[in-house]
C-alpha cells in the first residue's frame, strides 16, 4: 500500500464568534511525507489539523484523501490515527486495552488483536507494560502508548497535535529522534502541529508556517531557515539581526557600525542575517561595536554587540573565548549570507 | 495529659446530642423485640412480633424491593443519557431543564401524586398496577442520579476522550458505551444507590398512588402504626432498618471512593 496524499482545497473555517481561524487554505501533503505545521498560538494550526482529521468541518472548501472527497466524513470514518496533546488515554482501560481499542471497534478477533498489541508495545519500547494502569505511567510512556494506540489500526494518515509539548526538555529531545525514526520507517503520511521550531525542523520533511490563519510559507526546513518568505517567518524560525541601510557605498551598504558587503544592483531598505553567520574577527571586519553581554551556552556562546543601532546585534560564536564587557568587537559576514525580506 | 474543663463540657454536650438522636432508634428497636412494651423489658424479649410482621406484611417488602430495583433500572436508562445530553448542550435550555427536573423533589409528594392521578387515573389497569407507583418513584428520584452523574461527567475530560475514541473509529453509540459510561461508573453507582435508598423509603407519593393490592413497605408501616399494636409497628421498622442500613453504608463507601478518585 502506498501512502495517500492529503489535499485541502480552499478550506475556510470561522468560529461561532466570527473569528476566522483558517482563510482559504490550499495545501497538499504528499504521500509518505511528514508535514510540520508551525506557528504561534492562535495562528490556526490546530484548526487546520482538525480539518484534516475531520473533527472540524470547513465552512467552505474540500478535503481530499487521495482521490476521495472526505469533507463530509466524520473522523471515525476517515481512517486516521491521532495523537492528542494531552494524549487522551482512556483512564478506565490499561495500556493494552488502550492500544487494542481501535481494533476492537473494528471487530478484529482477539488473537489477532493481541498479536498486534505485542507488536506495537515492542515498537514503542513498552514490552511487559501491557497490564499497567494509565495512572502508573510517566509522561513519556503515556506519549508512547498514545502513539501505539493511534497506529494500531494501521491508519492511512497519522496526525499529531503538539505530540511532545507536555514533556520536559530532555525527554522531548529523546522522543523527538525516536518519533523521527518511527515515522520514517512507517511510510505513512503524517501531519503534526507544533509551536516549537526545533521540533518542526527536526521532524518535518516540509514545514508549513502559519500566521493568522494564512500560509506564511510552505517549504523545506532548510529553505524556511535560509530563505524565509517574510519577516514573520524569519523571526519565528530562529533569531534575526536587522540592519537599516543608510546609504550605498562603492562596495556595499552603509549601516550603523560599519559597511556591509553587497553586490546586488537593487538597494534594499533593510538587510538581515542570522546570528551564527556573524563572525568575530581579530582585526579587519565589516562592523565595529562593543560587547554588551556574553552568554555561555555550552557548544557556543551568544554575544550581544552594540554597533550603534536601535538593538544590539546577536552573535552566536562557537569560539568560546571570553570577552570583557565593553570590549571592542569586530564582526564580519560573507555577502551571500545577507538577505532581504518582503514585509 | 490534663484535659480542660471546656473539653469535658463539649464532650458531654456531644454525647447528649447523640443520645437525643439515637435513643429513639434504640427504643423503637427494643419495642419491636419486647414481649409487652407497656410492661417493659421485664416482660422478656421475643422474635414473635417480627414473625407476625413477616406473615402479614412480607408482600410489601418484596414489592418495595421490586419497585426500588425497577426504579433504579429506569432511572439509569433515562438518567445517564439525560445527564450526558445536559452536559453536552450546556446552554440556557439545558439549565432550565435541569431545574425543572428537580421540581418533583421540591414539590410536596402529595401534589405530584395528585397530578399523576388526575392525568392517568382513568386508565384502570395502569392505575391499579405497581407500574403506576414506579412512575412516581422515577419522577421523584431522577435528579438524584442525574446530578452526581453530571458532576462526574463535567470533571472528566470527556470531550477529549470522545474525540480520541472517534479517531479510533467509534461512532456516537459505541463512544457512549465504551467511553462515556465506563468513565462515569462511580457517579452512576452512587446515583443508583441513592435512588434505591430513596425509593425504598418513599412515602408521600406512594401513599397517594397505592391501592390495597400495591402496598409498599412504608405504606404498610403507616398502616400498622394506625391499626396494629405498637410492638408490631416497631418490629416492622426493624425490618426496614435491616434493609436500608447496608445500602447506606455502601453509599458512604462509594462516595469516599469518589472523592479519592478526584484527588488522583
Amino acid at each position: 500500500m502506498t501512502a495517500i496524499t492529503i489535499r485541502l482545497q480552499g478550506c475556510r473555517k470561522a468560529f461561532a464568534d466570527g473569528t476566522v481561524a483558517v482563510h482559504d487554505l490550499n495545501l497538499t501533503v504528499e504521500g509518505g511525507e511528514t508535514l510540520a505545521i508551525l506557528g504561534p498560538s492562535g495562528c490556526g494550526k490546530t484548526t487546520t489539523l482538525r480539518l484534516i482529521a475531520g473533527l472540524e468541518r470547513p465552512d467552505v472548501g474540500q478535503v481530499f484523501f487521495g482521490d476521495q472527497d472526505v469533507t463530509r466524513l466524520p473522523i471515525e470514518r476517515r481512517d486516521v490515527g491521532m495523537v492528542f496533546q494531552n494524549y487522551a488515554l482512556f483512564p478506565n482501560l490499561d495500556v493494552a486495552g488502550n492500544i487494542v481499542y481501535g481494533l476492537k471497534i473494528r471487530g478484529v478477533p482477539a488473537p489477532e488483536r493481541n498479536k498486534r498489541c505485542e507488536e506495537l508495545l515492542e515498537l514503542v519500547g513498552l514490552q511487559h507494560h501491557g497490564r499497567r494502569s494509565i495512572h502508573e505511567l510517566s509522561g513519556g510512556q503515556r506519549q508512547r502508548v498514545a502513539l501505539a494506540r493511534a497506529l494500531a489500526p494501521r491508519p492511512k494518515v497519522l496526525l499529531l497535535d503538539e505530540p511532545l509539548a507536555a514533556l520536559d526538555a530532555q525527554l522531548r529531545e529523546r522522543l523527538r529522534s525516536e518519533l523521527d525514526q518511527l515515522l520514517r520507517g512507517l511510510d505513512i503520511t503524517s501531519v503534526f502541529v507544533t509551536h516549537d521550531q526545533g521540533e518542526a525542523m527536526a521532524l518535518g520533511d516540509r514545514i508549513l508556517v502559519m500566521e493568522q490563519g494564512r500560509v506564511a510559507q510552505l517549504a523545506s526546513p532548510r529553505e524556511i531557515y535560509q530563505q524565509p518568505a517574510n519577516a514573520f517567518v524569519a523571526g519565528f524560525v530562529g533569531n534575526l539581526n536587522a540592519f537599516t541601510v543608510l546609504d550605498r557605498t562603492a562596495h556595499g551598504l552603509r549601516v550603523c557600525g560599519g559597511e556591509l558587503p553587497w553586490h546586488a544592483v537593487d538597494l534594499p531598505g533593510t538587510v538581515y542575517c542570522r546570528p551564527e553567520h556573524l563572525r568575530v574577527m581579530e582585526d579587519e571586519g565589516h562592523l565595529r561595536g562593543h560587547l554588551v553581554a556574553q552568554f555561555f551556552q555550552g557548544a557556543q556562546s551568544r554575544l550581544l554587540v552594540d554597533v550603534g543601532g536601535p538593538q544590539p546585534l546577536l552573535v552566536d560564536s562557537s569560539d568560546n573565548q571570553l570577552h570583557r564587557v565593553g570590549a571592542p568587537i569586530t564582526l564580519a559576514i560573507a555577502p551571500h549570507l545577507l538577505f532581504t525580506l518582503n514585509a | 495529659m490534663k484535659r480542660s474543663s471546656l473539653f469535658v463540657i463539649q464532650l458531654l454536650f456531644t454525647l447528649l446530642v447523640c443520645a437525643f438522636m439515637l435513643v429513639p432508634v434504640v427504643m423503637s428497636l427494643l419495642a419491636g423485640l419486647t414481649r409487652n412494651f407497656f410492661v417493659g423489658l421485664s416482660s422478656g424479649l421475643t422474635f414473635d412480633w417480627l414473625i407476625q410482621v413477616w406473615q402479614a406484611y412480607s408482600p410489601t417488602v418484596w414489592l418495595s424491593l421490586q419497585l426500588a430495583l425497577a426504579c433504579a433500572v429506569c432511572v439509569c436508562v433515562i438518567g445517564v443519557p439525560a445527564a450526558y445530553a445536559l452536559v453536552r448542550m450546556n446552554n440556557r435550555f439545558s439549565r432550565a431543564f435541569e431545574e425543572l427536573m428537580v421540581l418533583p423533589v421540591a414539590m410536596p409528594g402529595l401534589a405530584s401524586a395528585l397530578a399523576l392521578l388526575l392525568t392517568y387515573g382513568q386508565f384502570g389497569s395502569f392505575r391499579s398496577s405497581w407500574l403506576f407507583i414506579l412512575v412516581g418513584h422515577v419522577l421523584f428520584t431522577l435528579p438524584f442520579l442525574v446530578r452526581p452523574v453530571m458532576a462526574v461527567m463535567q470533571r472528566q475530560q470527556l470531550p477529549l476522550l470522545e474525540e480520541a475514541s472517534a479517531s479510533l473509529g467509534a461512532g456516537p453509540i459505541k463512544r457512549f458505551f465504551s467511553v462515556v459510561v465506563p468513565n462515569c461508573r462511580a457517579g452512576i453507582l452512587a446515583g443508583v444507590l441513592m435512588v434505591v435508598t430513596l425509593s425504598l423509603g418513599e412515602f408521600n407519593l406512594t401513599w397517594m398512588l397505592h391501592t390495597p393490592m400495591t402496598k409498599t413497605l412504608p405504606v404498610g408501616l403507616a398502616d400498622s402504626y394506625a391499626s396494629a399494636r405498637l410492638e408490631i409497628a416497631s418490629a416492622y421498622t426493624l425490618i426496614f432498618l435491616l434493609m436500608i442500613v447496608p445500602l447506606l453504608i455502601a453509599l458512604q463507601a462509594i462516595s469516599a471512593r469518589l472523592s479519592r478518585g478526584e484527588r488522583r
